[in-house]
């Protein structure tokens, strides 16, 4: 298995991670690494083995469809950089 | 082409939050710390969403997941604050499964449900409104989704859009989703290829994203299969890649150009635990679904004899199949009851822009109308001045029938004397009559049915009229 840079760089941008070019070809190695240790796990025969998908053998509690949450616009927007008329505003994104 | 059609599922709180999903609140009023991707907050299910997700399962008749699980679907945007969207991606609560979709012919068209899974919606952007900046609200964040995925069963866009209303219709009856597609409560992608005739391969796919009326999805379809011939057949290649359709152009226009090709990177929600069904879950809720509107469709044309458009029509929305039910069970007449309801109950509904649930005309005032038309109490011409009187509210049809004075003049001897009547005062018409070949005859019958009429106020019935007419012109 063998990790180069450019996939590195191809998951640090889906991922919104920036990469210092001094740092590249380390994490390129640590990455590749990984990958590897993963490449050998895929070896292992699961034939007939239910997929874990959780590691608590527990199955998902459901809750009542109950409104339960008051209005908390105002506690919640302190935080926010910047709001106007209620929205939160963010740097223009045009699709 | 293929469908995925995104239904808001009705419920009063989020999927994983207990924020409301109310539609028009002010922005972010209804959204909670969850809904906000705040730090630390973990999701809790909410159990009518799953209830809904398998009631559309056994309305489609698809096989349920008993064992489902969320997955996260990463990717960035400004209205997905947590950075992934709670989704099913490799195994949905609800897989494969055939819908029967009944066309405006009559025919039932066939489509495969390839699977249908929960997820999260997303917030709103508003792009405009603030110089330089996108406002975002996420009231809608969090209201749960069913996505509804077809195999490229479709052809046409008359069956695109037959399937559309169809699912509209059962996610009605079933009461899982308000069905109101202004407010985008079902919305609707569109994957295209074509191929050349008598190939079997499939070309690229383009999909067409978030249309919304059944309107803009056959126009869509429409501009979007041009444009793609006319790339095809100048020679040049179909690019895979996500358009949307611009109504006000009636174009289609690539969303992301120089993205890189999406790539979403599913894995298992850490944050919940796999969804598991007993049997015992599902039967219960199959015993508590009501008739649907195929089951519904296939009795009325059995039991009440109507055509398949009659009983299509009548059945796409629950309301109109009770209300046609409820004034049949009194009018004992069904065919005669459903051509009013489609027919002048609808008009005046349609020019006073009406729901039927707010119709003047109630399914018991429109039986007493029809009972006195299958009597001959009135003929269709006097029945139409009784229904006036019902939907201005006079009053029940006999009181209409009353007041008016609408009563059809059906007994002979009135009729024989009005008959007499006006043979009298035409004699040249008579000896017309009596000297022309049977064609003429019968243009000449015509002109002393119309006579008679006016004689009587229309208030003649015509079939008796017709027949007692031609007894006296021919004794002469």
């Amino acid at each position: 298995m063998s990790t180069t840079p450019a996939d590195v760089l191809s998951v640090a941008q889906l991922a919104r991670l920036r990469i210092e070019e001094a740092a590249l070809d380390d994490v390129t190695e640590r990455f590749g690494r990984i990958l590897d240790l993963v490449a050998q796990l895929q070896q292992v025969d699961t034939e007939g083995v239910e997929p874990m998908s959780n590691p608590h053998d527990m199955v998902q509690r459901l809750r009542a469809d109950a409104v339960t949450e008051d209005a908390q616009r105002d506690a919640l927007q302190r935080v926010a950089p910047s709001v106007e008329d209620g929205f939160f505003l963010v740097p223009r994104v045009i699709d | 082409m293929g469908l995925e059609v995104h239904l808001q599922l009705a419920t009063e709180s989020k999927i994983f939050s207990g924020a409301a999903t109310r539609f028009g609140a002010e922005p972010n009023v209804q959204a909670c710390a969850v809904d906000l991707g705040m730090p630390g907050m973990l999701p809790v299910l909410n159990a009518r969403a799953v209830q809904y997700a398998v009631m559309f399962g056994l309305g489609v008749g698809a096989r349920i997941g008993k064992r489902s699980v969320f997955d996260r679907k990463n990717y960035f945007y400004p209205d997905l604050p947590k950075g992934y969207q709670v989704s099913q991606f490799f195994e949905p609560i609800v897989c494969e499964g055939k819908f029967e979709v009944p066309m405006p012919d009559g025919s039932l068209f066939p489509v495969r449900i390839t699977r249908a899974h929960l997820e999260e919606d997303a917030g709103k952007s508003v792009h405009d409104a603030y110089a330089g900046q996108t406002g975002i609200d996420l009231n809608r964040a969090g209201t749960p989704l069913l996505e509804i995925v077809t195999e490229p069963d479709f052809r046409t866009a008359e069956q695109a859009v037959a399937y559309l209303k169809s699912l509209h219709s059962l996610a009605t009856y079933l009461g899982i989703s308000d069905g109101n597609m202004a407010e985008g409560s079902m919305r609707c992608d569109v994957n295209i290829s074509l191929r050349p005739t008598g190939t079997e391969v499939y070309g690229t796919r383009t999909e067409i994203k978030n249309v919304n009326s059944f309107r803009f999805v056959e126009k869509a379809i429409a501009v979007e299969t041009e444009r793609q011939m006319d790339i095809l057949e100048s020679g040049g290649h179909i690019v895979q890649e996500t358009r949307l359709y611009d109504a006000d152009r009636n174009e289609t226009r690539s969303m992301r150009s120089k993205e890189v090709a999406n790539d979403y990177r599913y894995f298992p929600e850490p944050d919940l635990l796999p969804i598991v069904l007993d049997d015992a879950y599902i039967d219960n809720i199959r015993a508590g679904l009501p008739e649907l509107p195929g089951a519904k469709r296939a009795r009325f044309i059995e039991t009440y004899g109507l055509s398949d458009y009659d009983a299509s029509l009548l059945v796409d929305s629950r309301t109109t199949a009770d209300f046609f039910e409820a004034a049949t069970d009194i009018s004992k007449a069904p065919k005669l009851t459903a051509n009013w309801i489609l027919g002048d109950l609808a008009g005046a509904l349609n020019r006073e822009s009406l729901d039927l649930t707010e119709s003047p005309v109630s399914p018991e005032a429109l039986a007493g109308l029809i009972v006195r038309i299958a009597d001959d109490t009135l003929s269709s011409k006097l029945a139409k001045q009784v229904f006036e009187g019902l939907w201005l509210g006079e009053g029940t049809a006999d009181e209409i029938i009353e007041a008016r004075g609408l009563k059809q003049v059906t007994d002979t001897g009135a009729l024989e004397s009005l008959v007499a009547q006006v043979i009298e005062g035409h004699p040249d018409q008579v000896t017309q009559y009596q000297a022309a070949d049977e064609a003429k005859q019968k243009k000449l019958l015509g002109f002393f049915v119309g006579q008679v009429m006016k004689a009587s106020k229309g208030q003649a019935n015509p079939q008796r009229l017709n027949g007692l007419l031609r007894a006296m012109l021919d004794s002469g």
